[in-house]
């Protein structure tokens, strides 16, 4: 047991550093900007990480990274963060859709993908989700129809993160609605500029609009561009899914020095919010869950480095800091009294971001798996405990009620 | 980098599991449970200083094995685990501790080697009553006699020698007190967890030698409930993981409903719940082992992250294992109830949990800068 850094992670680190004070300041922007100026920013931010062997530098060699080791991965991760620069418009293609590409595709496609998704030119979206099909996906009722020499797509995607900036996407679809649910689907890949495409951006209750709906109305898709045999999507769609998991634990909302500089700043009778033992106790606890998760990350890492693969364990991150950044943001709010109510940039604490938080939380603790479906793969998969008793086993697709 | 254990320490606490499961099964701890006249079990007890457990981490020198903390945390965790009714944290990871924290090297080597050889159980005695009072105590040392008052003091019954916090002329300090005096009085009380005893201890102007520096009493309390918090929290992972192999065991045997009460989602997420109160703990358990065994700056910390969320956890999973068993659960029979006991017996004998999520918000928020590793959270 080790948390320290080695002499070589020591050197990794002090080298990061340096370039990162060199080059991070001229690539800051803030949280609340425009998206459009934020991603113009992460693009080339994107870029001189990709330039520098820093996009993704556990990737190998061959794929444009450097081959470097998962915990300087996180050594890079973690410097990255003392900067405001930009994060969040590479992780659906960079930790789901590439990591699929490389098990399912050619070498000729993972090589024309790899390369430009690491330096952010290209962008993708994972089209999964459908209005009748979240958390049980499998029900899926977007169809591809081959046609003699290009499949035919038709049907309505939902919850697509960054759709309206992608240039491509991962598509699951169902291919075959005679056999029972799971065995009917194929996994593609598609350009979001093919013809029937349409992407219309959701309004979020948080007021922003990440997400979106994806209309897919006659579109082509050659043969080419299927991932896996045909009905075999579901298999393909688990490993995009799992690196979801292991990508989704990461932290949000205030940092502890955050939380303490703004309880320090409310007024509590003679004394502030930092004082009062209740909300003492409070954000004990909340430090103990994130130091917690960030623990149970490094030590799915150390799992990694000796070989073993990190298990659906991992879904813990998600589901811990979903709820975990709802209570706390619930609390920062109301400690405030009455001034809680403001969210206007110029008055609220955090300039806005805890109330932004506050609002988006509700949405975390159901996006990619909600709480409840993250429950049952923990206690399915690493406990073993049995699955639901279903009545959709075995029945063909065309056959499963879909209402009352 | 490197969160885990090494697979040496895999394969001691491997051995120690399977040394535990011969020895020290619930019949083992129900004998203690059962028996008021019977304090700890002195033939397991011997079995553990045979293995050399009892000199984990004391010096060779002092005829120990001098192996590091993250040793000694893996046998903790599976001491936890059997629910051992034995003298093991009082004797250990308090008194030993606070010889070695700040014994003078004849104190040292006068009880050191014993404890090695398992031939002194030592106690550790600050509590003088209910809560956690600030003020002056009552037990007082003057002219190197102690007269007062120790209450509870767990282990206290069975003890040879006891660390005692006392005032003096100058700031509380620490005294060692050979509990062999006849003006020492011990009355032994029932307790919650009866498989582990407290006693009040009477001090009628006894001997005590002082231990560490005078005026230093409270510094080194804390020290030494930092370092034993770490240990503590071990036994306590341990045991939230028996309780939930226990639990979801039983999930998988008993039927209703012509199916097993582990296919229902109201017991599988109550299940997860516990699985991942128990992961978070492990996680900060072993940032906390590292720091204790490298004496790393971060130790005040992660040593109160380490108990709040262990504590935490074993609370949580003893008695939502009841729950999942049922009315057989709330029996004396079914063993649920032992891991119940020991649960709220290792939340509170280094302090309870509020006053370490006190002593964590307290080390934060004078913290000077944020860590560097916490920029990211």
């Amino acid at each position: 047991m080790n948390f320290a850094d080695s002499p070589q992670e020591s050197t990794f680190r002090a080298k990061v550093r340096e370039w990162l004070a060199d080059t991070a300041p001229g690539y800051t922007v803030s949280r609340g900007a425009p998206e459009a100026e934020r991603l113009v920013i992460a693009r080339a931010w994107q870029a001189q990480k990709a330039a520098a062997g820093y996009a993704r530098v556990n990737w190998p060699r061959d794929w444009g990274g450097t081959g470097g080791t998962a915990i300087q991965q996180v050594i890079f991760t973690e410097e990255e963060a003392r900067y405001g620069v930009p994060s969040g418009f590479f992780g659906i293609g960079l930790g789901m859709c590439i990591p699929t590409l490389m098990k399912f595709a050619d070498i000729a496609t993972q090589n024309r993908f790899a390369g430009p998704a690491l330096r952010g030119e290209q962008i993708w979206c994972q089209l999964f989700s459908e209005p009748g099909a979240g958390s049980d996906l499998a029900a899926l009722r977007t169809r591809a129809v081959w046609q003699d020499d290009f499949w035919l797509v038709n049907g309505q995607k939902v919850w697509t993160t960054g759709a309206h900036y992608s240039d491509y996407g991962l598509l699951l679809a169902r291919t075959n609605t005679d056999v029972p649910k799971h065995a009917g689907l194929t996994m593609f890949w598609i350009d979001m500029k093919t013809p029937g495409v349409q992407v219309r951006p959701i309004h979020q209750m948080s007021g922003g609009s990440d997400f979106n709906e994806v209309y897919l109305t006659d579109a082509r898709v050659p043969d080419s561009q299927r991932l896996g045999d045909v009905g075999a999507g579901w298999k393909v769609s688990l490993v995009t899914l799992m690196n979801e998991r292991v990508e989704g634990g990461k932290d949000r909302g205030p940092t502890t020095e955050q939380i303490l500089a703004l309880a320090r700043s409310v007024p509590q009778g003679t004394a502030t919010v930092l004082d009062d033992p209740a909300f003492r106790q409070k954000l004990a606890m909340w430090y103990v869950q994130a130091e917690g998760l960030r623990f149970t990350r490094l030590r799915t890492l150390t799992a990694l480095s000796r070989g073993q693969t990190p298990g659906p364990e991992s879904s813990i991150g998600k589901l811990v800091a979903a709820s975990r950044l709802q209570e706390l943001t619930g609390e920062l709010i109301e400690c405030q009294d009455q001034f809680g109510l403001i969210d206007d940039a110029a008055y609220a604490a955090l300039g806005g971001s805890l109330h932004h938080d506050y609002l988006y939380a509700p949405g975390l603790r159901i996006a990619g798996g909600t709480d409840e479906i993250l429950k049952n793969i923990i206690a399915e998969r690493v406990l073993g405990l049995p699955g639901d008793i279903r009545v959709d086993k075995g029945v063909p697709f065309k056959d499963l009620p879909t209402g009352p | 980098m490197d969160f885990d254990y090494s697979e040496e320490q895999k394969q001691l606490q491997q051995e120690a599991r399977r040394f535990l499961l011969d020895r020290c099964p619930p019949s083992t701890v129900r004998a203690v449970l059962d028996n008021s006249a019977v304090s700890f079990d002195r033939h397991l007890w011997a079995g553990m200083a045979e293995l050399g457990w009892l000199g984990a981490v004391i010096p060779e020198v002092h005829g120990g094995l001098g192996l590091g903390y993250v040793e000694l945390c893996a046998i903790a965790e599976e001491l936890g685990r059997a629910v051992a009714p034995v003298p093991f944290a009082s004797t250990l990871y308090f008194f030993a501790e606070a010889l070695l924290q700040a014994g003078s090297p004849a104190q040292q080597a006068q009880w050191l080697p014993k404890i090695a050889r398992g031939e002194l159980i030592g106690c550790f005695a600050t509590a003088e009553g209910p809560g956690r009072p600030s003020g002056a105590l009552t037990a007082v040392v003057e002219a190197g006699r102690i007269t007062g008052v120790k209450i509870p003091v767990t282990d206290g019954d069975i003890a040879d020698v006891a660390i005692v916090l006392a005032s003096a002329a100058e700031a509380p300090g620490l005294y060692l007190v050979d509990l062999g005096q006849t003006s020492v009085e011990r009355t032994p009380l029932s307790s919650l967890d009866g498989s582990r005893s407290v006693a009040i201890l009477t001090f009628t102007g006894a001997r005590a030698e002082p231990l560490g520096e005078k005026g230093a009493g409270r510094r080194l309390v804390d020290r030494i409930l930092q370092r034993a918090a770490v240990l503590l929290a071990f036994e306590q992972i341990g045991g939230a993981d028996r309780c939930l192999q226990m639990a979801r065991d039983y999930a998988l045997q008993r039927y209703v409903f012509g199916r097993p009460i582990g296919s229902f989602q109201a017991i599988k997420h109550r299940l997860a719940d516990m699985y991942v109160k128990n992961e978070l703990a492990r996680s900060n358990a072993y940032y906390a082992a590292w720091a204790l065994d490298t004496d790393a700056g971060e130790l005040p910390i992660a040593a109160a992250s380490a108990r709040l969320a262990a504590s935490d956890a074993f609370d949580f999973a003893a008695k939502e294992t009841i729950q999942i068993y049922g009315g057989m659960g709330f029996t004396w029979e079914a063993d649920a109830h032992l891991l119940f006991r020991r649960a709220r017996q290792l939340s509170l004998v280094a302090g309870a949990p509020a006053a370490w999520a006190e002593r964590l918000v307290a080390a934060l928020s004078s913290r000077p800068v944020p860590l560097a590793a916490e920029a990211g959270a």
